[in-house]
């Protein structure tokens, strides 16, 4: 007989987990104590959302659930946040909480918090153990429900004596749930009826989401444009399917896309909807966008099907096994007309003007994607900083392009990319936030250089709460209130204080040389960019 | 428009607070919920009548779908379900008006559990339609107290929700 605390870690190694995020506390204490004796490497993160948003960047690299840990009560409490943005953004994480004693429960004792009552609306599922000798069958069924059908959080909250409690351990080989049967494969009827629909179409687009990602169907995604020759546009989540200058691709839509995404999705007559869910921030009325347009919608979860959007053709199912299925049935057709007036609309996108003492965000990040390998990973943050990185900073082939899409989270780049760089420690990760996000995750540079994660941050400073400060200007009479980052203090020295290489940057001219030096770095680099208080987001 | 909706859930501790907090989180309305275990006893069966259009209803049915705990969920068509409702009501009834008051349960098919100097408590099970007019002849009666256990139903004819 083992400690359940010996087995959570068991369960872990068994799942072939390397790396967890966590934060101990007095109630998480057994599991740790066993996690010492084990290889498996924990990361001290400096507050428990980051473990959670580290966690996240793992598991968008691997595409499999990722762990993070937390104590009760207010540990718990301070990873609710990260699991809600791992929801909104169907981020597998396996969240582990520890909990006061079985006895205490409900007696309001000291870190006691209902953490799983609490959790509840945003987790795909979540256990409390209550007896020691069903946590391996929970483990294995977390870990099952978290990495697929629709992939999101589980919250699994272990007592204290739970954890040390004797149990027999075998780990279950397999899963058996009455309950849990998530759909894979789509309807073959429905895909020929797909493959008519664009046959007869004349402008058809495709709108590529996250869950693209999540079914690893990257390739076959762009397998089927290219021989189809159909066009394309992502949502936010959905950045990094296709290189930026894919001649098929027309940019992210969406109210912070590109012109030549919207003029696609608005023309078109046909337009595929897969592994994206129609969110508001993507497709503003969706009701009115459906008028005289044929809508077909691919995605794992069936509830995503007609809750946005009304649908003509929908298809659950599994957008991988899917789109090679309709690359094989669908004929190449020709739509040389519809490309060549999408092509006019992309190639007339303005050139951005600077601003004397200040860098352009737009113009920086093309030069910063063009300083870094192709396969680099870059991580937005929320605000503007991440609408220059999503319309600005280049795609090529290999690269990939992470932010929070859903939930919006500030502070989530720079543990995103913690994350990201231990799951992909060859790729280059570059983060880029703003000045207010920076602050919610700066402490988050003493992570990285305890594990020397070399990240690379860049930080887009306009002392201004920017996306909120143009929201004041344009929609509240230009009363801006709580919006000024006076407070700020000299970002290059606080990472100097820190130990970690930085530099500021406040003319176009000095860029590349910067920027030169940020990418041949081999450890944690900090890049402080001087941004005009009024530069607009779009 | 009123929907009457048959969940099977695993009998489970937690699973209820999970139903009733997708209806509030989504916006829907539940005009009752009954549960209660099934002929396995390792299944609960939950009968919820929400209000809401046709795609509120469709949606409700696909996100309950997705709860983990959730086996099955069937939005019974009105006219193919039985349905029943148990109702206790305390009504202010004195000698002089107990005969009225027994009468009408009598053709209504409500039964007396028990009775005072001053009141009858009042047994009815029934369709809503039926208590529905059971009500409208008992309300000139004064009503001291009305308990219900909200809408149970089954599926006419052989057919079941497994």
């Amino acid at each position: 007989m083992i400690s359940a605390a010996r087995a959570m870690v068991k369960c872990l190694e068994n799942e072939g987990i390397s790396v967890v995020f966590g934060y101990p506390g007095a109630a998480i204490c057994p599991f740790y104590d066993e996690l010492a004796r084990s290889k498996i490497k924990h990361v001290l993160v400096r507050h428990e959302a980051n473990g959670g948003h580290a966690a996240s960047g793992y598991a968008r690299m691997t595409n499999k659930p990722a762990v993070c840990i937390a104590t009760s009560g207010p540990g718990a409490t301070n990873l609710l946040t990260a699991i809600a943005t791992a929801y909104a953004d169907s981020v597998p994480l396996i969240c582990i909480t520890g909990q006061v004693s079985t006895d205490s429960i409900g007696c309001d004792v000291f870190q006691e918090v209902d953490i799983t009552g609490a959790a509840e609306p945003f987790v795909k599922h979540s256990y409390l153990i209550k007896d020691a000798a069903q946590l391996p069958r929970i483990f294995k069924e977390a870990f099952y429900i978290a990495g697929t059908g629709r992939k999101g959080p589980v919250l699994i909250d272990v007592p204290q004596d739970v954890q040390t409690a004797l149990i027999d351990f075998e780990y279950p080989e397999t899963v058996t749930m009455r309950t849990y049967k998530p759909t894979v494969k789509g309807n073959p009827m429905q895909i020929k009826k797909i493959c008519e629909a664009l046959e007869q179409s004349k402008k058809p687009l495709i709108c590529a989401g996250g869950g693209i990602f999540l079914a690893g169907a990257e390739d076959e995604l762009r397998a089927f444009v290219e021989k189809s020759g159909i066009p394309a546009v992502s949502t936010m989540m959905g950045l990094s399917l296709f290189p930026s200058k894919h001649p098929l691709y027309q940019g992210m839509l969406g109210m912070h896309g590109v012109r030549s995404a919207n003029y696609a999705v608005n023309s078109c007559d046909t337009l595929i909807i897969a592994g994206a869910r129609v969110g508001d921030r993507a497709v503003r009325s969706p009701i009115s966008l459906a008028d005289g347009k044929k809508i077909i919608h691919i995605d794992i979860d069936p509830a995503e099907i007609g809750k946005n959007i009304p649908v003509d053709i929908p298809l659950v199912g599994d957008c991988k096994a899917i789109l090679s299925e309709m690359t094989e049935k669908i004929s190449t057709v020709d739509y040389s007309g519809w490309i060549e007036e999408l092509s006019a609309v992309k190639n007339a996108e303005p050139e951005g003007e600077e601003t004397e003492g200040y860098i352009n965000p737009k113009m920086f990040m093309k030069k910063l994607s063009n300083a870094l390998p192709d396969n680099v990973v870059c991580v937005a943050d929320v605000g503007q900083n991440q609408i220059w990185a999503c319309n600005n900073f280049e795609i090529r082939s290999g690269g990939r392009f992470l932010t929070t899409g859903g939930m919006g989270t500030m502070g989530y780049s720079i543990p995103c990319g913690i994350g990201a760089k231990l799951a992909a420690p060859d790729r280059e990760v570059v983060v880029v936030c703003g000045d207010g996000s920076f602050q919610m995750e700066m402490m988050e540079l003493a992570t990285m250089m305890q594990e020397k994660i070399a990240v690379k941050i860049v930080i887009m400073r306009n002392k201004r709460l920017g996306m909120v400060r143009e929201l004041q200007t344009k929609m509240y009479n230009d009363v801006q209130i709580a919006v000024h980052l006076d407070g700020d203090p000299d970002f290059v020295a606080l990472a100097k204080a820190y130990g970690i290489e930085a530099e500021r940057v406040s003319t176009m001219a000095d860029a590349e040389e910067k920027i030169a030096r940020l990418a041949s770095s081999d450890k944690p680099y900090l890049l402080e960019c001087n941004v005009y208080k009024l530069e607009s987001t779009l | 428009m009123k929907h009457t909706i048959s969940i099977l859930v695993e009998n489970k501790a937690g699973v209820l607070s999970r139903i009733s907090g997708l209806f509030s989180r989504r916006g829907f309305n539940i005009d009752s919920l009954a549960v209660g275990v099934t002929e396995n006893p390792e299944v609960s069966r939950i009968t919820i009548v929400a209000d809401g259009d046709d795609h509120t209803a469709q949606q409700l049915e696909k996100q309950l779908n997705k709860l983990v705990d959730t086996m099955k969920v069937k939005t019974l068509d009105d006219n193919e379900l039985i349905e029943r409702e148990l109702r206790l009501i305390k009504v202010s009834a004195y000698p002089a008006q107990r005969s009225e008051i027994l009468t009408i349960c009598d053709v209504m098919g409500a039964r007396i559990i028990d009775m005072t100097p001053s009141t009858l408590t009042i047994e009815i099970c029934d369709s809503q339609a039926n208590l529905e007019r059971f009500n409208n002849m008992i309300e000139g009666y004064r009503i001291k107290e009305l308990v219900r256990t909200g809408v149970i139903a089954i599926q006419k004819g052989s057919v079941t929700i497994k």
